[in-house]
């Protein structure tokens, strides 16, 4: 069972304007520890497709299951919940609350998943360790580079230890040597058996993902698997 | 514990934008302050009322000479009183539920001893004064039932003639001249301290009624007997109304005052005057708590109309705690509880303020007050519940936002 699969997904606005179809029936099916680029022209729905699979968004038409739940029947409180147990967002923007330190921050899921206070500080330490940022808990993130502050938020998606983690366009609002340490950690991740579906418009960064899906005017156009997902990582996982 | 940490994130909110805190906090500060302030105030009234019940002594009618309703004129200082000793012995003998009628005349006077000269004000009593007044005397004795038959010149000092005359000294069988009648002091009466018009109570003398009659006030008191007041003591609060019934029935036939004509005296009931006035003490803070409590809705607007600020501030805030799985309530209970903090410690400063105003108030004005922990204890739940209830609507328009919406929202 695949841990994504859309039917004939699409999401259409209906604007004063017109109708504008933002994601134009996608059936897509996305294995677990694979590792996927989307990629696409501007407004080509990569956005649109990114918010529904991960539960922000409500589509117009298809259906969705994450990891065997259809996500249509789920009310507010259930796709919270999804939300805070199976996946991750890294947004382009960082999003990080501005008065809160880097460990508030990362704890900031847990809080909605009602940890004790000392388990959360005990795993967004944690976190913070795994994204490199070990020394940085007590910053907050004016006090971070761009860079940075994409880690904590990297940090902040994981800490929930999801089954999927979404990046729209993570490294848009960095430079090109910082982009390619955010990309090498999410190799990382992914290596260490974290889902990962990210949206990128660098032809390099995409060469680099198992697989790439190309999005025009709400559609897929291709979809090319350029590495196995290896079997041996298939496997129940018994690192955590 | 979550409420706790809500709280603390809530406190950390408020911080984080002080002086706007402030300035929204300052309605509930003033309103609660004034909430406060005047409860005090009025119950210090209140107390003082009561006070003043129990220093005049409780269950008291008293009769007076002439008819306030005569013409708007009361009867003047040199006419003719109607009232006299027979009168008072007869409501004394023949009406229920009276435990004492003192008659009693009174004027000002110079009291000299030695050396020291001291104006006060002097009564002609008899013996049912003491009861009328439950008032004693703190040294020596009272008049003895002949003294005042006979009208001996003797004399009872107030505490703070006593004082004035003799200092240190102990005034008992010194004498003391009144109008050059050289009186002897007896006893010296129990203090009463402050009317409730800032008078002295112990500033006075008491004389014999017929020593004060004859020697010292005159005037036209000497002739018949005749008297200035008289106070009826009851025995109980329900006696006071149908014995007034009876004591004007009575003077009236006394009197001799046919069906048509006015009566010559008027009798009024001061336990019930002390009453009124504590009931309007009652009303006054009742209006001024009312426009306390205007005060507290304008605050809760004030509250109302900065989280709706705040939740459009922070819109991105919202949108990201959603997308890490906050669920609308979470939302909900998190503006809720940023709201109620902030009229809550506004509540807090309120209440410091208004115990720092009625401190004042009673220290600059000399009038009393008394904060309870009653008023407290209501002026923080009510701040706390402005908080809930004007908080309510935009916490609930922030929990209702969308994620994808709120996160694209600059
Ligand atoms: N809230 C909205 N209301 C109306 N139309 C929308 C809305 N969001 C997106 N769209 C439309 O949907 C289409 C797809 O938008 P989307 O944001 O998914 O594109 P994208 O592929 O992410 O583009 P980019 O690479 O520029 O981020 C666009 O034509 C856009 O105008
Ligand atoms: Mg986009």
């Amino acid at each position: 069972m695949a841990l994504i699969e859309t039917r004939d997904l699409s999401r259409v606005y209906d604007l004063d304007a017109g109708r504008v179809v933002a994601l134009d029936g996608v059936s897509l099916d996305i294995d677990q520890r694979d590792f996927v680029a989307v990629m696409g022209p501007s407004g080509s729905g990569k956005s649109t497709f990114m918010n529904l699979i991960g539960c922000l968004d409500r589509p117009t038409g298809g259906g969705y299951r994450l990891a065997g739940t259809a996500v249509e029947s789920l009310d507010a409180d259930g796709l919270a919940r999804l939300r805070n147990r199976e996946i991750g967002f890294v947004f382009q923007q960082f999003n990080l609350l501005p008065r809160v330190d880097a460990l508030g921050n990362v704890e900031l899921p847990m809080v909605y998943a009602g940890f004790s206070r000392r388990t959360r500080r005990k795993r967004a330490l944690q976190a913070l360790g795994r994204v490199g940022l070990a020394d940085r808990d007590h910053h907050r993130p004016m006090q971070l580079s761009g860079g940075q502050q994409q880690r904590v938020a990297i940090a902040r998606a994981l800490v929930n230890s999801p089954s999927l983690l979404l990046a729209d366009e993570p490294t848009g609002a960095l430079d090109s040597r910082t982009a390619n340490e955010i990309m090498a950690l999410f190799q990382e991740l992914n290596r260490e058996g974290v889902t990962i579906v990210l949206v990128t418009h660098d032809a390099e960064v995409g060469r680099h993902a198992h697989r790439l899906v190309r999005f025009r005017d709400g559609r897929v156009i291709e979809d090319r698997r350029q590495t196995p997902v290896d079997a041996r990582d298939l496997a129940p996982e018994a690192a955590e | 514990m979550r409420l706790f940490e809500a709280i603390r994130s809530a406190f950390s909110a408020i911080l984080a934008n002080a002086l706007r805190s402030l300035l929204t906090m300052l309605g509930i500060v003033i309103g609660v302050a004034a909430v406060i302030a005047v409860v005090a105030i009025g119950s210090g009234a209140r107390n003082l009322v009561d006070q003043q019940i129990r220093s005049l002594g409780a269950n008291l009618a008293i009769v007076t000479p002439g008819n306030v309703t005569q013409g708007g004129a009361r009867l003047g200082a040199g006419a003719a009183s109607s009232l006299t000793d027979d009168d008072a012995e007869a409501i004394r003998r023949e009406i229920d539920g009276v435990v004492a009628a003192a008659p009693f005349v009174q004027g000002g006077a110079q009291v000299v001893a030695g050396g020291s000269n001291w104006g006060t004000r002097i009564y002609g009593i008899d013996g049912d004064w003491f009861s009328a007044r439950e008032w004693d005397v703190a040294e020596g004795r009272t008049f003895d039932p002949e003294e005042i038959r006979r009208g001996d010149i003797v004399i009872l000092l107030g505490q703070t003639v006593a004082r004035n005359l003799f200092g240190d000294e102990d005034p008992i069988d010194q004498i003391v001249r009144v109008r050059n009648v050289p009186f002897r002091v007896i006893g010296v009466m129990a203090s009463k301290g402050q009317s409730a018009f800032g008078q002295d109570q112990d500033d006075v003398i008491f004389v014999p009624l017929d020593a004060g009659r004859r020697r010292v006030i005159g005037r036209n008191y000497a002739k018949d007997g005749s008297v200035g007041s008289i106070f009826v003591k009851f025995a109980n609060e329900s006696d006071i109304e149908p014995g007034i019934e009876s004591i004007s029935d009575l003077l009236r036939q006394r009197h001799r005052i046919t069906a048509e004509q006015e009566d010559d005296f008027s009798i009024r009931n001061l336990t019930e005057i002390a009453n009124t006035a504590s009931a309007s003490a009652n009303t006054l803070s009742m209006l001024l708590a009312a426009v306390a409590a205007v005060s507290l809705l304008v605050g809760g607007i004030g509250i109302m109309n900065i989280m709706l600020v705040s939740v459009t501030e922070r819109t991105r805030e919202i949108g990201l705690r959603l997308a890490v799985g906050a669920r609308p309530r979470d939302i909900l209970s998190q503006f809720l509880i940023e709201a109620t903090t902030l009229s809550t410690i506004g509540g807090a400063l309120g209440i410091a303020l208004g115990v720092g105003a009625a401190y004042l108030v009673a220290q600059l004005a000399g009038w009393p007050s008394l904060v309870s922990t009653n008023a407290i204890l209501m002026a923080a739940g009510f701040s706390a519940l402005v908080g809930i209830f004007f908080g309510f609507y935009p916490a609930q328009r922030a929990a209702k936002l969308d994620p994808i919406e709120a996160l694209r929202r600059e």
